[in-house]
């Protein structure tokens, strides 16, 4: 294989897609290519050394020399002097093909929100790739060259897109992956995770990332896991399906009916399942969205136009000049999300809001625990159209329950080539049985 | 709660972004949109529920007080326009 075929094909794709804000023209010079021989010896693509796999990552996480803007103007120029943990992990397994398309920093579920290219959806390029993390999972789904890619999620950004663009999306438990070097969204919600062609994919390269890493305050202690083994089982695992969401309303009666298919495929293959009921269902989206706003407003302060990011020439006091180069540079959903966290954060509004929805968090957590005493995994679909914000808000009622709670999620497309995904979720750390149940339902479908 | 324009300006002015008259509309609307969307947290009974900060509860880490390796002082400024010696140069105070 020429590596140059690898450049041209994801800059072609890009051209068509705009699945990359930044496409990596370093990529041939990368060390992994130096296996000429000789003293002289120069990188060249024909050197590729096929033992390393390709992948493409989001951009809201640092790559070192290689331009990082978290789908935002006011980083348009940053270029980190340093690299995120995964990306340290993956050295000399993987090599960075680009930096893909994301909502500028996570704010949106549809990749629309986008201070660069809108990404386009690779089964029908008159939709979107969904989102956050829309371009990686697109590009997996085309790219001959690649089959996996590292996402990120908040409230459902690997989900989502793995369910429009018919890949396999991972989203790990809170904890199992550093977030060093990640630009945050939401601290206490985001975590990085895999995109595949198929399940194995996006388990192998999970493998590569997982891991405590002392640079992360949030990492979990735990002995390392070969994620791989998982993979091939036909253990019967129980299924609880939440009533709230399988009849739900404002669901697609197409994407309900796919479900139900899949539920029965895996009845008939012996895997039983109840239907349970969800008593807090009602106030996922409020209470994901507050702590998400609260903390993305937090998070989004240290853009002040001075050490690093968009500027301007120094004029004013401080606050007029952080002011001018914030109000120039952050797109009008991320304002929105400012003024919202920075309201309900305020002297006076914070405990009916911020602190209250720290609580019912608790109350979450603890529901889906009890309930996950009696089932091993729960399914649902993962789905969406020009929506106001709170409508858009509510467009993620399937995805952020389990975001809230932290726990690990994969999303498997119902069928090959189709942009409709069932959704297992597990209990904390129960990465093998999201595993089991995805890649035996791969096989099954 | 008054959810008015008087009330976005001062919390457009603690989050550091100037608005336009249209974009206080805009975001006033918003404010009242989603407010209300969120309102039905207040029907719930949190009573003794402590609060979770994280998903999953961790002990404070701190790292042994040990200097260690650091950027360079190169790197540290490879991406600012405003440097001045040594040092990040900033608008005046007041």
């Amino acid at each position: 294989m020429d590596a140059k075929n690898i450049l041209n094909e994801a800059r072609s794709l890009n051209k068509r897609y705009n699945f990359f804000i930044t496409i990596n023209e370093s990529f041939l010079e990368e060390p992994f290519l130096k296996k000429a021989s000789g003293k002289n010896a120069k990188p060249s693509g024909k050197n590729y050394n096929e033992k390393v796999k390709l992948i493409s990552v989001k951009d809201n996480i640092c790559t070192k020399g290689l331009r990082t803007t978290a789908g935002s103007k006011i980083l348009d120029n940053y270029v980190p002097v340093f690299d995120a943990t995964v990306i340290e992990k993956i050295k000399g397994k993987y090599g960075v093909v680009g930096k893909t398309a994301m909502d500028e920093f996570g704010f949106g579920s549809f990749s629309t929100n986008c201070a660069f290219n809108v990404p386009k959806n690779p089964l029908d390029e008159t939709r979107t790739c969904g989102g956050s993390s829309g371009g990686g999972a697109g590009y997996t789904y085309l790219s001959k060259y690649s089959d996996s890619s590292i996402g990120e999620s908040t409230g459902g950004s690997i989900s989502c897109p793995a369910a429009f663009c018919s890949v396999v999306g991972i989203t790990p438990t809170y904890g199992l992956v550093s977030r060093y070097g990640l630009i945050d969204y939401a601290n206490s919600l985001d975590k990085i995770g895999t995109f595949g062609k198929t399940v194995k994919d996006a388990v192998k390269l999970l493998n590569h990332i997982a891991g405590y890493d002392k640079k992360d305050s949030t990492s979990i202690k735990k002995t390392k896991e070969d994620y791989e083994k998982y993979l091939g089982k036909n253990s019967k695992l129980k299924i609880g399906i939440i009533k709230e969401f399988s009849n739900g309303e404002g669901i697609s009666k197409e994407v309900e009916k796919e479900f139900w298919n899949g539920v029965k495929k895996l009845e008939n293959e012996g895997m039983n399942y109840d239907e349970i009921s969800f008593s807090l269902t009602d106030v996922f989206i409020p209470t994901y969205y507050i702590i998400a706003m609260s903390e993305a407003s937090t998070n989004l302060a240290k853009y002040s136009g001075i050490r690093y990011g968009a500027s301007d020439e120094l004029k004013g006091t401080f606050n007029e000049y952080f002011s001018h180069v914030r109000s120039n540079n952050f797109g009008k959903e991320a304002k929105r999300r400012i003024l919202l966290g920075t309201f309900m954060r305020m002297a006076g509004y914070r405990n009916a809001f911020y602190i209250k929805a720290l609580k019912i968090r608790s109350l979450i957590i603890n529901e889906y625990k009890k309930l996950l005493k009696n089932y091993d995994v729960f399914p649902k679909f993962s789905e969406i159209e020009k929506l106001s914000p709170v409508e858009a808000y509510m467009s993620d009622l399937l995805t952020v329950g389990p975001n809230l709670a932290g726990l690990p999620m994969i999303s498997v497309p119902v069928k090959k080539d189709r942009p409709i995904g069932m959704h297992f979720i597990a209990d904390h750390l129960q990465e093998n049985k999201i595993i089991q149940i995805g890649d035996f339902y791969e096989r099954i479908r | 709660m008054k959810i008015d324009k008087e009330l976005i300006e001062k919390v457009s002015r603690v989050a550091r972004l100037n608005l336009h008259e249209e974009e206080k509309e805009g975001f006033l609307k918003d404010f009242k949109d989603v407010l209300e969307a969120f309102a039905k947290i207040k029907d719930i009974d949190v009573s003794n529920v402590d609060l979770s900060v994280h998903p999953i509860k961790f002990e404070n880490v701190l790292r042994e007080d040990k200097p260690e390796k650091s950027l360079s002082e190169k790197d540290i400024f490879l991406n600012t326009k405003h440097k001045e010696k040594r040092f990040f140069k900033g608008p005046r105070i007041l």
